[in-house]
């Protein structure tokens, strides 16, 4: 199963924030790696995109649409900066 | 509703028999590979299978001791919360009631635990009385790791998310615990006639 | 949807004209939702080969045998059809004029789209420094803009290579065989000129070449990347 990047995320997470999104960084919550959204390996092959860190693989964060609203969990990132 | 793109159809299947397609799905022709993280591979030398958590003693197999118990095939078909169901795909492997077998326990329900760390949880009575297997062929074929090889679990009257992939172990729990995709709003039965898709419904 | 161009026996452009379109930067994409008459939805990402000037915004949608978008946007899709569209997405693999250069664009395979976008928008501009492009196909009849690609070599001193993984023995004199860390040392502007590098195409193609370009003493904050899935994007 390969991965995708950020950039396939782009467009769900614009219309969740309200602004762009893919150059915005987070800081993994398990092992402190910092990357931007755009470069971390993202499963949308799934009932959700499902986004790991690229060094430790752990999950930084997880998009579902329920009932047509797209939930957004961050709770594996430490930090999540936008430019 | 959104507008509608002239002459699309997408690769569905047209259904012979409606009343075998839960509400709100497709059927296709193909076998989609979800995931929600990287294959993991684990060799069979290391690979066991166990039952564990509120039980008095756990019990775990080797590859060698599970592929030697009594085994099924069963042909059923499969639901995923995605809206594709497959009809009439070919399984072999344990029944869980097989695996049960000799476990005593006061709990309910249990969770799936995986290779890769996916979790899933489940009521003891849906993985019972021939509702479940722990499967490691499809077809004619040993289970291929993209469909969750060497083993994954078979539950096909719940959506498909339940029949987790890569799956090493059940822990009994008297509590329902949600798994993977239950914390982030999937339901915790998921039974797909009643279009149990997300928490709530 | 106004009009279609046949690229390759593979691909094919489509040229649309959205109403109240607010422009958009090279390296940016759309995705496209399709709804069948029962409400059946299927969507997809696909990025703008058109530069911010030219006239009418351009896909290119390589057919997949078993895809579930492109074969209806390659094959099925007529001028004066509408499609559904939410864009312009990204500022990541973006590339203006004022980003400056030298840039090097990697392509496998469809990733090539996003780059002719880049290209014709550096066409337009400034054309402080020339950008050189890598680009990976299977054969040559599928390498998608080839006459505009040369063209571009020829009058514009774009340094234009292809690498061609499976074509058979004939007429090709080019480059054959996976893009490597020798091709890519070989092409690319040498690390100490630090070039903006971009890498576009399928994940195991983006995955080796970033690898090689880091292997080469390309640092990794100069590489931008996109990946494209098992069906496309």
């Amino acid at each position: 199963m390969e991965a995708v990047d950020g950039n396939a995320i782009a467009g769900r997470l614009f219309e969740h924030f309200g602004v762009e999104m893919t150059t915005a960084t987070g800081t993994c919550a398990h092992c402190g790696a910092r990357a931007q959204i755009a470069e971390l390996r993202v499963y949308d092959r799934a009932p959700g995109a499902v986004v790991r860190c690229r060094s430790c693989g752990k999950v930084v964060m997880v998009l579902v649409d329920i009932s047509g609203h797209t939930r957004v969990h961050m709770d594996g990132f430490r930090l999540f900066t936008t430019l | 509703m959104a507008p509608v793109s002239r002459g699309f159809h997408g690769r569905r299947r047209p259904v012979e028999d409606p009343s075998r397609v839960p509400p709100g799905q497709y059927v296709t022709g193909d076998f989609p590979v979800l995931s929600a993280g990287p294959t993991p591979r684990t060799p069979l030398t290391d690979w066991t299978f166990a039952i564990s958590g509120a039980i008095d003693e756990p019990v775990s197999w080797s590859w060698e001791e599970f592929t030697a118990l009594p085994a099924q095939t069963v042909t059923v078909d499969i639901p995923c919360v995605t809206k594709w169901s497959k009809l009439d795909t070919s399984w072999k492997g344990v029944a869980v009631d097989t695996l049960l077998e000799g476990v005593t326990t006061a709990a309910d329900f249990l969770t799936a635990w995986c290779d890769g760390g996916y979790t899933t949880n489940l009521a003891l009575e849906d993985v019972r009385d021939g509702k479940a297997w722990v499967a490691y062929q499809y077809g004619d074929e040993p289970l291929a790791s993209e469909h969750g090889g060497p083993v994954r679990l078979l539950v096909p009257h719940l959506y498909f998310w339940k029949s987790a992939k890569w799956v090493r172990g059940l822990t009994l729990t008297f509590d329902d615990e949600p798994g993977f995709w239950e914390t982030y709003g999937y339901h915790n039965h998921g039974d797909p006639w009643l279009e149990q898709r997300y928490q709530g419904d | 949807m106004r009009d279609v161009i046949d690229e390759t026996p593979r691909c094919r452009s489509i040229v649309l004209d959205p109403p109240a379109w607010p422009g958009h930067r090279a390296g940016q994409h759309l995705d496209v939702r399709l709804t069948a008459e029962d409400g059946y939805q299927a969507q997809r990402s696909y990025s703008i080969a058109s530069a911010p000037e030219d006239d009418g915004l351009v896909l290119t949608v390589e057919r997949l045998d078993d895809g579930e978008v492109s074969p209806y946007l390659a094959d099925e899709l007529r001028p004066g059809d509408e499609l559904e569209m939410r864009g312009p997405i990204g500022g990541y693999f973006v590339w203006e004029d004022s980003d400056g250069g030298p840039v090097m664009l990697v392509a496998g395979g469809s990733g090539i789209v996003p780059f002719r976008a880049m290209l014709r928008h550096w066409a337009a501009g400034d054309r402080a420094v020339a950008p050189r492009l890598l680009y990976s196909s299977r054969t040559a009849v599928d390498l998608i803009y080839r006459e505009e690609l040369m063209h571009l070599a020829d009058s514009d001193g774009v340094d234009v290579r292809f690498t061609l993984t499976r074509e058979p023995p004939g007429a090709w004199t080019g480059h054959r065989g996976r893009v490597d860390r020798h091709l890519l040392a070989d092409v690319s502007w040498p690390p100490e000129d630090r070039p903006l590098v971009f890498v576009c195409g399928p994940s195991a193609f983006v995955e080796t070449v970033a690898q090689g370009l880091v292997d080469t003493g390309h640092q990794p904050s100069r590489i931008r990347t996109e990946r494209f899935g098992p069906t496309g994007t």
